[in-house]
């Protein structure tokens, strides 16, 4: 009825060859309507960034097999080629990261990186992409932006340095931004206006956005909803509220207890035990059972089925499909 | 009301010449710059404050890896230097870094590691052996599996349990924890934080645990000291620091915390710009530069610390009791 999803990934699977191998995704399916900011949480080595990767194709070639679906705007990003990919990086989707200077060149100042990437999208005069570079500066609200054009990156200090990355990214109006932990680095008060410029030129923009982070508090000051994800795979997916008051999944919980959600201080924490996997085979079971408290010998046995209310709430664990059934 | 002091630090001083500047002139960067508190045995005092306020440098003069330029410590009611050698200090006051793999020699197993420090001090290698897989096993690496293992051949909370075992070798009294459990995973650092709390009850051990995580200083502190550039901005007892703050930095500080509340999201910047840089710092008091409720003498006169409660100081002019002017 309405618009068809800016974003369908559809058992989307990543391993990289070598002498070890790595089961990086290991079927990932979601979509992502214009103008929805999803949020996937998980600890490290979870799969995040590699799936953010995916969506930009910047993964080295001949080191991933790649499997599944990735649909942005209708067009098969796995098939893209040459111009159409080329649009698509920096025009379609652009992606910010924790460390500005993974996108930003020191050897050019902000305004010329800004104007270039402008012309290379939209074939303005360098005039008008200066113009365009200024007015971005301005909109992250960074402070006596036309002096600023002229500064090199390493000219300015942290926080600065990520409203520039954010304008950068921004300039060519993507549909769709990426953004690998943006803050992870900052200062809690530096962190915080970050957040709340990211929040606020989202709904300008009307763009959608799929944040990375392990930080559940980020993840609520940001999202529309959460993907959870653990060992290459998403457990358990909601809106931010059904996440935060209402998680089925067990590793759900302790991610909460462990961000000390409700603890009382000084108290033992109701930690989980153990460490995620390492993935060097694609997993046959449930992959959080040998950290789980409640794992049966189901749960170590097959893949844990989906317990699914919609399309965008379900959780994949037999507690949560048993509690179904038995009701 | 608290125990007698277990240290006591007075007017710490350091500053570290830098090259550079405008026409290379001399200059410092005031780390630490005036800082004055105590540590009760038996309670874990939290330090907070943005990036370079001077918390591992303050750390780091706790457990003399480096001198101050200025400022005394007292340990146990001995003034180190005059009643107490450096060795016998560092003995009881020990240390965990951030950077677990850094803190660890490569070519030593971790048996090795942690049964180092007592023979130093003079413990038979027997026993110190025995001791190294006793403290293994105590924080929760079975000996028989990790004793002869290598730092490159564990996962960063186990590095840093093994670095907890090591302090633990030599007995200390004090541990000065310097985000030890940052660099951590959310869920194996909430494991390492049951081990210290486990651990401070069994061993009757006080903490200074610097982070710049407010939720786990919160979980963890009794007492919470907030700095800013070198100085001490606040200091109390943990519910008056989150719930009764006094320094408009300790406000602005908390309210950037991002909301764990989906329904109360944060709707306003707290604080705009960056921490400004401790080579200049702002005249008057510091936070002035930054400060929403700043008036013309903040920035001509640095605010003394203000008892608002017992045990509770903030340095602002704003809680000044002053007869108001009519
Ligand atoms: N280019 C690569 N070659 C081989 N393995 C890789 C490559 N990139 C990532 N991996 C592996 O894939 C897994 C997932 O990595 P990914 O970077 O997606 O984790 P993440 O969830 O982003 O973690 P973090 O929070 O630490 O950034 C990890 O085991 C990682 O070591
Ligand atoms: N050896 C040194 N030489 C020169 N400057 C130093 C030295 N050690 C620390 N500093 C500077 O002193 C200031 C305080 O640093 P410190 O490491 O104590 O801060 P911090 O509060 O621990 O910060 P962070 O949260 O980033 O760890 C910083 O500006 C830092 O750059
Ligand atoms: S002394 Fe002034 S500038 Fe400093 S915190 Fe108080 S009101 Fe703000
Ligand atoms: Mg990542
Ligand atoms: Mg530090």
């Amino acid at each position: 009825m309405s618009k068809p999803p800016l974003v369908e990934v559809e058992d989307l699977t990543v391993r990289f060859k070598g002498a070890r191998d790595v089961y990086a995704v290991n079927g990932v399916s979601f979509t992502l309507d214009e103008g929805e900011v999803l949020t996937i949480l998980g600890e490290s080595g979870s799969g995040k960034s590699v799936t953010l990767k995916t969506l930009l194709r910047l993964l080295p070639e001949n080191r991933t097999d790649i499997g599944g679906k990735v649909r942005v705007g209708g067009e098969d990003v796995l098939a893209m080629q040459g111009r159409k990919l080329a649009d698509h990086r920096g025009g379609t989707v652009s992606m910010i990261f924790q460390d500005p200077m993974l996108a930003l060149d020191p050897v050019y100042t902000i305004g010329e990186q800004i104007a270039e990437a402008v012309i290379r999208h939209e074939k303005v005069s360098s005039k008008a992409a200066m113009a365009r570079a200024l007015e971005m500066l301005e909109r992250v609200r960074i402070p006596s932006a036309a002096r600023r054009l002229k500064a090199y990156p390493h000219e300015m200090s942290g926080g600065m340095r990520q409203r520039a990355m954010i304008a950068l990214a921004l300039a060519c109006k993507p549909k769709l931004l990426l953004a690998d932990e943006p803050t992870t680095a900052l200062d809690a008060t530096v962190q915080i206006q970050i957040l709340l410029l990211l929040r606020e030129l989202q709904q300008e923009f009307g763009m959608s956005v799929i944040f990375v982070t392990h930080d559940i508090g980020v993840a609520v000051e940001v999202s529309d909803r959460i993907a959870v994800m653990y060992a290459g795979a998403f457990v358990e997916t909601g809106t931010t509220r059904e996440i935060i008051r209402e998680a089925k999944h067990p590793y759900t919980h302790g991610l909460l207890a462990a961000n000390l959600v409700g603890a009382k201080p000084g108290q033992r924490l109701d930690a989980i035990p153990g460490a995620p996997p390492a993935l060097e085979t694609r997993p046959t079971s449930c992959a959080f059972a040998p950290r789980c408290k409640h794992a049966m010998d189901i749960c170590r046995a097959k893949l844990p089925p989906i317990r699914r209310w919609h399309d965008r709430r379900w959780v994949s664990c037999v507690l949560a499909a048993e509690e179904h059934a038995s009701a | 009301m608290t125990a007698s002091p277990i240290l006591q630090v007075d007017g710490l001083v350091k500053h570290f010449p830098i090259k550079g500047g405008l026409f290379g002139k001399r200059q410092v960067v005031r780390a630490v710059d005036g800082v004055t508190f105590d540590v009760a045995a038996g309670e874990t005092l939290g330090i907070v404050g943005e990036s370079g306020c001077g918390k591992s440098t303050t750390a780091r003069l706790l457990v003399q890896l480096i001198e101050p330029d200025t400022g005394q410590i007292t340990f146990n009611g001995k003034l180190l230097g005059r009643d107490l050698s450096l060795r016998e200090l560092r003995r009881h006051v020990q240390m965990v870094f951030q950077d677990s793999y850094a803190s660890l020699n490569p070519r030593l197993t971790m048996e090795d590691a942690i049964a180092f420090g007592p023979q130093v001090h003079g413990v038979p290698e027997g026993k110190a052996r025995q001791l190294a897989r006793d403290l293994l096993d105590r924080v929760g690496l079975d000996p028989q599996r990790f004793a002869g293992r290598y730092p490159h051949e564990l996962s960063g909370g186990q590095r840093q349990r093994v670095n907890i075992a090591r302090a633990l070798a030599f007995e200390p009294e004090v541990i000065v924890l310097d985000e030890a459990v940052s660099a951590l995973d959310k869920s194996v650092e909430a494991q390492v934080l049951n081990l210290l709390v486990d651990l401070r009850q069994e061993r009757k051990l006080t903490y200074v645990f610097i982070s710049h995580d407010l939720n786990v200083v919160r979980f963890i502190s009794d007492r919470v000291m907030v700095m800013y550039l070198g100085e001490v901005a606040e200091i109390g007892p943990v519910e008056d620091i989150y719930e009764r703050p006094g320094h408009p930095y300790t406000q602005a500080l908390l309210a950037a915390m991002p909301s764990m509340d989906p329904d109360q999201r944060t709707e306003k910047v707290p604080l705009s710009g960056d921490p400004p840089n401790p080579i200049n710092p702002p005249s008057g008091c510091r936070f002035h530069t930054r400060c929403a409720h700043a008036f013309a003498r903040c920035g001509q006169v640095a605010p003394p610390p203000i008892e608002l409660n017992p045990g509770h100081r903030a340095a602002c002019h704003l809680l000044r009791e002053e007869p108001k002017a009519a």
